[in-house]
């Protein structure tokens, strides 16, 4: 299966070539393959790996610290299938929405590449095994993305990407600084290897604060959030759609993977504490902050900054080193089962979310929340799948946000730190709220304004295909919570036995 | 690695420092994309200090990082450089503030 894993970054790698130098035509064409052939692999590479273990490969033989080495983990190819189903609903709600020749695009024909780009670069985020190679591919990632919410008119789009970059460049510039302490202090840029090697010391412990400095920037943790708002909202609706469900949460998974394995030694309880606070502070900020908001894609970027939190949580639950043995472990793998199962969900139904503003934005002919009343009635699948979305995010069943913070609210309660699941559920509540606010205009009855522009299918299938994935995720979690846990010191524990 | 820190090392903190102060305190794009490169090579400077081991030959590692380092830094300041000259010609509207679209 090695190759499968090397063909998850070069499949979309070779579609951006080929969209850049294949003339307009060859963009759709191209993302349609890249959008078959990554389900295909992610979907061949979750079979496998949750029957045999984790995979790896090394590029054209090179080993690491000089080659490029892969792996793929349960939580790299639940990732990579997270990207697969996010980015064909986006490849084809963009297709579907240039076909119609309208839309807040200024230089579309720039789209294909930069997206094909951000998705080879996602795919090699979440699988790369050394830790320059994942500043690398952090650096696409953010190139690329910046690249695509420039695509965006006017100059508040240009405004959000100069922003973005910068903010991006810093959080950059700040992980290679713990780069280069981690090389100097252990000699050694491979994760796996890392936990054996480096030592625990001051020199760590300000690598792994600079590291997670800088991912903290690029996932947008408030209270450095300043710059994603503006830049996810500008942005078109597919490209918002990729940066929040995927963008960010590649950050947050790297940063989970220094803290629970590559640096590991230097973890302590206070440091893992205040991450946790982070967490709990961008829950709570983020989601008072969307419930202000007066224009629609506004609201569900701030959702963004509150959802980032929960990730966080994986932090303190999952990464920090506890006293109380057995117990504390389960705690543990029930928490790292609920961070990554809401990574999961959140990504899907905030693609979902943005995919539907999508289209009830070029329905309306404008963001206002107010002039979207009515709409309900005119675009009921859109509607009912951002019902669905925002139901995931509140947390209910059957959706996978149920099942994702179920597992996180019972490890806080094992762990016995009763405040964090205290948060989860002050933040589902502040999310009904500002679903609900959205919800209630969607199916008030209209005034007789002018009647709302036809919406083409294939962006509406896209944002109906997510929901619905978002059902399954809440249905069916059994093989999904066992394939996370491959690869981790978790796995083979059972869901609902202790060990 | 090395028992007391290399005047490399320093230097590339010092450089780190000035560039994280002018990110402060000063205000615009261009000044900011200046301090980012500045602060950048503080940083490949740290890196580079890495590579020494002792009396023996250099360890090429620290290198290669480096050689990527600076091609995704030349790189980002070129789309950094180009997106605000952009912006910079771009009109600010008036009405801008009505619609996204």
């Amino acid at each position: 299966m090695s190759a499968a894993l090397a063909g998850v970054v070069a499949v979309p790698l070779a579609g951006a070539v080929i969209a850049a130098i294949g003339g307009p035509r060859s963009g759709p064409v191209a993302g349609a393959a890249t959008s078959v052939a990554s389900l295909m692999l992610a979907g061949a590479l979750a079979v496998d790996v949750h029957g045999g273990g984790p995979v790896a490969v090394e590029i054209g033989g090179w080993s690491a610290p000089l080659g490029i080495a892969l792996r793929g983990d349960g939580l790299a190819v639940a990732m990579l299938a997270l990207i697969a189903v996010v980015g064909s609903a986006v490849s084809l709600a963009a297709a579907g929405e240039f076909t119609s020749g309208a839309g807040a695009w200024s230089r579309r024909g720039a789209f294909w590449p930069l997206w094909l780009l951000l998705w080879a670069s996602l795919a090699a985020l979440v699988t790369a095994r050394d830790v320059f190679t994942v500043y690398v591919a952090l650096e696409l990632m953010s190139l690329s993305a910046v690249g695509l919410v420039a695509l965006g008119s006017g100059r508040a789009a240009l405004e959000g990407a100069v922003r973005y970059l910068l903010a991006a460049w810093l959080g950059a510039t700040a992980y290679l600084l713990g780069v280069a302490l981690l090389y100097a202090e252990a000699g050694t840029l491979d994760m796996v290897g890392l936990a054996d090697t480096l030592p625990d010391g001051a020199a760590a412990g300000t690598a792994l604060a600079l590291m997670t400095a800088g991912l903290l920037v690029k996932a947008a943790v408030v209270p450095l959030h300043f710059w994603l708002p503006r830049a996810h909202s500008s942005a078109p609706a597919p490209v918002s759609a990729a940066l929040s469900a995927l963008v960010v949460t590649g950050s947050i998974v790297v940063l989970v993977r220094l803290w629970s394995e590559a640096m590991s030694v230097a973890v302590t309880e206070e440091a893992g504490t205040l991450v946790g606070v982070l967490g709990v502070v961008a829950i709570v900020w983020g989601s008072l902050l969307a419930l202000r908001q007066t224009r629609l894609k506004m609201l569900i970027a701030y959702s963004t900054v509150g959802q980032v939190g929960y990730l966080l949580l994986l932090v303190p639950l999952a990464a920090v080193p506890r006293a109380g043995g057995g117990t504390g472990d389960r705690a543990a793998a029930d928490a790292w089962s609920g961070g990554v199962y809401y990574a999961l969900s959140h990504g899907v139904a905030k693609a979902a979310l943005f995919l539907a503003a999508g289209c009830l934005v070029f329905a309306a002919g404008s963001d206002r929340i107010e002039g979207l009343g009515g709409l309900g009635a005119r675009l009921p699948l859109v509607t009912a799948s951002f019902a669905v979305a925002g139901v995931t995010l509140i947390g209910l069943p059957p959706t996978g946000g149920f099942v994702a913070k179920w597992y996180l609210v019972s490890a806080a309660i094992r762990a016995g730190e009763p405040w964090w699941a205290a948060a989860v559920l002050l933040g589902s509540l502040l999310t009904a709220a500002y679903v609900a606010l959205v919800v209630r205009v969607l199916m008030s009855r209209g005034e007789s304004g002018p009647a709302p522009v036809p919406v083409p299918r294939r962006m509406q299938g896209a944002t109906v295909a997510l929901a619905l994935v978002c059902l399954a995720l809440g249905l069916r979690p059994e093989e999904g919570l066992e394939l996370l846990a491959a690869g981790t010191p978790w796995a083979g524990m059972g869901s609902g036995e202790t060990p | 690695m090395t028992a007391s820190p290399s005047p490399y090392l320093l230097a590339g903190a010092v450089i780190i420092g000035l560039a994280v102060y002018a990110l402060v305190v000063r205000p615009g794009a261009l000044r900011r994309i200046i301090a980012l490169n500045v602060m950048g090579s503080g940083v490949f400077l740290v890196l580079i200090a890495s590579a020494a081991r002792g009396d023996g030959a250099p360890d090429p590692v620290p290198h290669a990082l480096v050689l990527t380092g600076i091609v995704v830094a030349v790189a980002t300041s070129a789309l950094a450089v180009t997106l605000a000259r952009i912006l910079h010609r771009t009109p600010s509207e008036a009405d801008e503030r009505d619609g996204a679209r």
